[in-house]
């Protein structure tokens, strides 16, 4: 795959990242999850035959899907977070403090990691960052699910890389899934609260 | 027959099962019988071992092969088999008493299996993802009907799920490290990734903050359960680790970092539970100071009594955590929440309750005539002829358990003057209680039945236990 097209990929992980980070809207948010499912087969590509990537993909809009249906029965809306700091200003800065130091690390994260290309390095750290950081922002359950949902992504970009094995692909999609049902699980329970 | 569908797939199917059934009396006799038979299974016929049952002759074959992967449970596993599969049907029975078989049972069946499961796998560092799958099923065990995912229940979620994909790296860098074994940065990069996967796991200091979090949050029986089984099954993952890596085991500094850490993580929590008030964190705080007790025997030089020690320690514990969180669950059950504040007298009405969580505290925190005891003094012991300060250390976090269970003593009794005695509990909360404290008094008196079952426990580990 031409390199252009893996940096467009790990831009648009970027995008949705950042969108999941600064979004209210819980159907944005299921949205660029899927979306960043999308660019994560794009990039999985690369070191993994089409089928396993395609895996990656389906179990990942299976996620979406589950979380977003889940979501049209409950009647508010993301929570907005009641500790400081909670505006989107803040977000972005903090998005942009940790685009930074990936960019400084991605490359040396490329020459450690055997085959590894930059821009699948830069991908995975994106993921890997800004999932760390939403989960360092929130208490909310579906947040909590799409920012370890977000991390655990950019580890399974980095294991392209490092293997292919079937049974590692089957019991990552069941972590995937079950983390989704989860994350439904605990919405139902939440709204049964209310 | 094959091991791993007798130890891990049927009691997958079961738990399906237990889900279905209409009472959960059914499902707590179903699921304890059902763990006990196993336990049992694995004593008498443990894998690739026959045995002769009048005419007939019984063997059960070690390996299932899966997705190209082999999944083996050996005859060395049977010291864990029974070991775990015991601890769950003891468990289980406690829901009688406790309450809660509904999620407690059929869950805890399926995360027991998974878990074994985890110890089963080649290549074993797959073992992460099922911890990770155990993980997300103990999910619906930790929370409450109809309320809102507490704080603790997300941050155990979060750093438990944390473990696996650092765990994962350094497995893979691991294997780089067999091609090669004089890369030493490739050892230091594996090392690190290895050491912040198993402090998420384990829960080192300080990223057990959510341990007390969700212990005053959901029910104390299903907390004390997750606290129990997924350190233990961390730990023999963290062996098995050691076991297979020779710059690992070998390495001089493994046992200093060892003790370092347990010694961290059982001072700070045994101060910190002396400080609280509120019941079910200082079950939180002692069991996290049981974490790093675990680590501190590890870190002995002896292998095979550190191995000794380590197993020991899982037979009190769980009678010790099954006491207490039964004890503390039935008195949450009568009164707001497990506040000090809430309970002051509460033993006059609930006396049994009330003594069973003194008494585990107590006993817990080592002292003679029950089950810690022993083992604790054994521990203690050979701490002492390896480094005084450690031992010391290890004294103060003794100090702040006993502490603990006397500010809780203190509370429970301060009752008026004229308070009449009552026994509030039910009959089987009487019995359960009453019997669990006999069990921790008969071991503590007789620590030498457990020698033939502790025997067999260093050949589980091929390098370690030699």
């Amino acid at each position: 795959m031409p390199i252009y097209f893996q940096w467009v990929a790990a831009a648009s992980l970027a995008i949705c990242t950042t969108g999941l980070l600064i979004s209210r809207s819980w159907r944005w948010s299921i949205g660029l999850l899927a979306t960043q499912y999308f660019a994560a087969f794009w990039l999985a590509l690369v070191h993994w035959p089409l089928n396993m990537s395609a895996t990656m993909l389906v179990t990942g809009w299976m996620s979406a899907a589950a979380l977003g249906i889940t979501h049209l029965n409950i009647k508010d809306d993301l929570t907005q977070e009641t500790s400081w700091p909670q505006g989107r200003t803040f977000r972005l800065f903090a998005c942009g403090l940790v685009l930074l130091a990936i960019t400084a690390s991605a490359g040396s994260l490329a020459d450690w990691l055997p085959n590894a290309s930059l821009p699948l390095a830069w991908g995975a750290l994106v993921l890997i960052g800004m999932g760390f950081l939403h989960l360092g922002m929130t208490l909310d359950p579906l947040r909590v699910i799409l920012g370890l949902s977000t991390s655990l992504l950019g580890f399974e970009v980095l294991y392209t890389f490092l293997e292919n094995s079937i049974l590692v692909a089957g019991l990552l999609v069941l972590v995937t899934l079950g983390l989704a049902f989860t994350g439904c699980f605990l919405l139902v329970q939440g709204e049964k609260a209310i | 027959m094959n091991a791993p569908i007798v130890w891990i797939a049927a009691p997958l199917g079961i738990s399906l099962i237990l889900v279905l059934l209409p009472k959960e009396r059914w499902i707590t006799y179903l699921g304890t019988f059902f763990c006990l038979f196993l336990a049992g299974l694995a004593f008498w016929l443990p894998p690739d071992t026959a045995q002769r049952l009048g005419s007939f002759s019984f063997k059960i074959d070690s390996t299932l092969a899966i997705f190209g992967r082999r999944i083996s449970l050996t005859a060395t596993d049977q010291v864990i088999l029974i070991l775990v599969y015991g601890i769950g049907g003891f468990w289980f029975f406690g829901t009688l008493a406790a309450g809660g078989a509904r999620r407690i049972v059929p869950m805890g069946i399926a995360i027991i299996a998974l878990l074994v499961a985890s110890l089963t796998i080649e290549p074993f560092l797959y073992a992460a993802l099922l911890i990770e799958i155990a993980l997300l099923l103990s999910i619906p065990m930790l929370t409450e009907p109809d309320q809102k995912a507490g704080r603790g229940l997300l941050r155990f979620l979060i750093y438990q799920t944390f473990a696996m994909p650092f765990i994962l790296l350094a497995g893979f860098l691991l294997s780089g490290i067999e091609a090669g074994p004089a890369d030493i940065a490739l050892i230091s990069q594996a090392a690190i990734l290895l050491g912040l996967g198993f402090a998420f796991l384990l829960s080192i200091f300080p990223l057990y903050t959510w341990v007390p979090m969700l212990a005053s949050e959901t029910l104390p029986y299903s907390v004390g359960f997750i606290l129990l089984i997924f350190p233990a099954f961390s730990m023999f993952f963290g062996l098995d680790f050691i076991d297979r890596y020779s710059w690992l085991r070998d390495s001089a500094n493994l046992s200093y970092i060892l003790r370092l850490v347990g010694l961290l993580m059982a001072v700070s929590a045994g101060i910190w539970a002396a400080f609280q008030r509120h019941l079910g964190r200082i079950f939180a705080y002692a069991a996290v100071s049981e974490t790093g007790i675990s680590l501190l025997a590890l870190s002995l030089q002896d292998r095979q009594i550190s191995l000794q020690i380590m197993f020991y320690l899982l037979i009190p514990r769980a009678l010790v955590f099954g006491i207490w969180t039964i004890s503390i669950t039935v008195l949450k059950t009568y009164s707001a929440d497990l506040k000090f504040s809430n309970l002051k007298g509460l033993a006059r009405e609930y006396p049994v309750a009330s003594a069973g969580a003194i008494l585990a505290n107590l006993a817990l925190a080592g002292i003679p005539l029950f089950a810690n005891f022993p083992v604790r003094q054994a521990l203690w012991e050979n701490l002492a002829a390896q480094s005084v300060p450690s031992a010391v250390m290890f004294g103060v976090s003794t100090i702040g358990l006993w502490a603990a269970a006397l500010r809780s003593l203190a509370v429970l009794t301060m009752a008026p003057l004229k308070t009449e005695w009552k026994l509030g509990e039910t009959w089987s909360q009487r019995l359960l209680i009453g019997l669990g404290i006999a069990t921790l008094l008969v071991f503590g008196i007789f620590p030498q039945w457990a020698q033939p079952f502790l025997a067999n426990v260093p050949s589980i580990f091929e390098h370690l236990g030699k």
